[in-house]
């Protein structure tokens, strides 16, 4: 087997021009590979973090059926005590979650005395929202970055909207379960800005205070959002925590709760999806690359040696060792392909890192991009590089394998 | 027919060839290369076909050779039925019995000259490296070629390559070496050295050698001489006296 790669390798340096454009080509199509899914992927993650460290959390649990009337946030279709105490001990004896946050989420009016609009309130306890989602703070663009009992954090669409800034008295006003319409005068204390996805256009005030607004005896919740350790494991962690609480029935015997990953509630989940596709599709594209580059080589490679061919196979090389030659030809020309375009990608991403390039998404300006690979990414490139330059130089190879040798002595 | 064939095997002939013909083209536009040819070459024989162009003298090495397979007749290599040969066992047969020596030298060109010497060894007989080297190293000194061992084919000039392509013709010792005009490419001088050099190893390993040319000079280095002329067997010399093929 070293001999016939020493073959092939030497066979490839005989052409050099034609080797070393081929190889570049590879070389490019690796690089472009990489470079688009570290730049995307990383662009997919950071806005995946920015969405469920923002406000959304990876994951979120609510009664079941909640989420089919989330419109008009419904406040019958809250957790009550016993259910959410269930919940709880769930969550605190789960290893994977790292924070989990129980909201009070209502809709009512906003008014400065002077104009009055609708808005879309959550009731929090501070400590474990910020745990949860902790982008929540570095979203206040003005005042203090903390929530107490008579404060309130304003979004910044509707603070500029009513000219509302840190300091001024403000009043919520909203409708209870029972019907009756309550308001609480608060205090400004910050100013949010927007953030992607559901609940990024928010007020937020204490879990209390929200209670109190809505004259609601004991504590309910409307949804609670989850932070798990490691997001990697983000599909089974949603999953065991399905079948743990699909467990829990009410007096119907139906489930009580409703588990959704960050992918169900997001709008940027199919964004995401088409950033995966576009990966599928760059990398059909360095498959055609390396298709196209490699078959026309060792077709031209094939065509050139005819009478070269006659002669190893007249002194009994046989066919499937002629094979072997002419597809370990391939194979080195892609492997070739594939160390200078990883070393080069790979450099490259590493060099994008140390530049620090920023980008703006949405409303939020200067993020940093850092271009990052999975290992197995690089492998799955170089693996399907390999394979395609194996398979590139099959047909090629099998007709040099089938030539009669009589034919090929001749062939001028 | 019978006590031909006994008489035949007695003598253990490395060729036998019975009434062979091989035709060319289509069934409308058939060319016949050979016709009912009869022969047998015994071992260690210094053999040559000769004839001018056209006469089937590569048409009969290619049989010979197990690179073709005539229309009609039988054709017996070493021992072997060569018409039951398939595509594989044909290749087998030929890496385990037959050197070939080509008119264009047909030296691989990515190799040394050691390199194409020793690539039969490597990719048809799987030779241990230490045994390689050694047989390697005495046919570059056989053919005096030892000093050139490094060079490339381009390197060298055409006699030198005549003569690699002869060592590599024997370095894996084969019953039979097959030559197609292995002269033609080289001046008098250098095509008399080649012939000597073929001799010798036929002198040495006792390696039977067939070779075509249409070169009067060359043929007569020959101990036994075939002529053709038209597809047929037309005259038979041994040296020393003359037959009637």
């Amino acid at each position: 087997m070293g001999n016939l790669f020493k073959i092939a390798i030497r066979n490839l340096f005989r052409y050099k021009r034609r080797t070393l454009l081929t190889v570049s080509l590879i070389a490019i199509g690796v690089i472009f590979v990489l470079g688009y899914i570290s730049i995307a992927g990383s662009f997919k993650n950071m806005m995946i973090a920015q969405i469920t460290d923002s406000s959304l959390g990876h994951l979120q649990v609510h009664r079941k059926g909640y989420m089919a009337a989330v419109d008009s946030l419904p406040l019958n279709m809250n957790l009550k005590t016993r259910p959410y105490k269930i919940l709880e001990d769930v969550l605190k004896s789960q290893p994977e979650v790292e924070a989990y946050s129980p909201r009070i989420r209502f809709g009512g009016m906003f008014s400065t005395f002077v104009e009055t609009t609708s808005i879309r309130m959550n009731g929090v306890y501070p400590d474990q929202e910020f745990k949860t989602v902790p982008l929540l703070t570095s979203r206040v663009m003005k005042g203090e970055k903390h929530l107490n009992r008579g404060e309130i954090l304003v979004p910044e669409l509707l603070s500029m909207g009513m000219g509302v800034k840190p300091g001024d008295t403000v009043v919520i006003v909203t409708t209870n379960q029972d019907g009756s319409v309550n308001g609480k005068k608060f205090t400004v204390v910050g100013i949010l800005e927007s953030a992607q996805g559901p609940g990024g256009r928010d007020g937020y005030i204490t879990f209390e205070d929200a209670m109190e607004v809505l004259r609601m005896p004991e504590p309910e919740v409307s949804e609670v959002a989850i932070r798990i350790k490691d997001f990697s494991q983000e599909t089974a962690f949603t999953e065991k925590l399905e079948t743990l609480l699909g467990k829990e029935l009410n007096q119907k015997g139906k489930p009580i709760f409703d588990v959704h990953s960050w992918e169900k509630l997001s709008p940027f989940y199919n964004i995401a999806r088409m950033i995966d596709v576009m990966s599928i599709f760059v990398k059909i594209m360095l498959v055609a690359v390396v298709l196209i580059s490699i078959m026309n080589v060792m077709i031209m490679a094939v065509y050139e040696r005819v009478r070269e061919i006659g002669t190893i196979a007249a002194i009994g090389t046989l066919p499937r060792k002629i094979l072997s030659m002419f597809v370990i030809e391939g194979f080195s020309l892609g492997a070739l392909g594939v160390v200078i375009g990883n070393f080069i990608g790979l450099s490259l991403i590493f060099i994008l890192n140390l530049t620090g390039i920023s980008f703006d998404f949405g409303r939020q300006k200067g993020l940093i991009l850092k271009a990052t690979i999975d290992p197995l990414d690089v492998l799955i490139v170089s693996g399907i590089v390999i394979l395609i330059s194996v398979l590139a130089s099959l047909q090629p190879a099998w007709k040099a394998s089938r030539m009669e040798p009589i034919k090929a002595l001749r062939h001028v | 027919m019978g006590l031909i064939v006994a008489e035949n095997l007695s003598k253990n002939y490395q060729v036998i060839a019975t009434k062979v013909s091989k035709d060319y083209g289509t069934a409308e536009n058939v060319v016949r290369a050979l016709r009912g040819v009869s022969f047998e070459i015994e071992p260690a024989s210094f053999v040559s076909f000769v004839g001018p162009s056209g006469s089937g003298k590569t048409t009969l090495l290619n049989l010979v050779g197990c690179l073709d397979k005539p229309t009609e007749g039988n054709l017996t290599v070493v021992g072997t039925d060569v018409l039951k040969l398939d595509r594989h066992e044909s290749a087998q047969f030929r890496g385990d019995n037959l050197g070939f020596i080509f008119q264009d030298f047909n030296l691989i060109p990515v190799l040394t000259v050691y390199e194409n010497i020793e690539y039969p060894l490597i990719i048809v007989k799987n030779t241990a490296a230490g045994e390689r080297r050694r047989r390697v190293m005495a046919v570059l000194e056989a053919v005096s070629m030892v000093d050139q061992k490094d060079k490339y084919p381009d390197q060298i000039s055409g006699g030198q390559k005549q003569r690699v392509a002869v060592a590599r013709a024997l370095v894996s010792d084969p019953k039979l070496v097959l030559a197609d005009e292995p002269t033609a490419n080289l001046d008098s001088k250098t095509a008399y050295a080649i012939i000597e050099l073929m001799k010798k190893m036929r002198n040495e390993r006792k390696t039977t050698f067939i070779f075509s040319t249409h070169d009067q000079k060359i043929v007569g280095e020959a101990e036994i001489i075939y002529a053709l002329a038209d597809g047929e067997l037309v005259d038979k010399q041994v040296k020393g006296g003359k037959q009637n093929g």
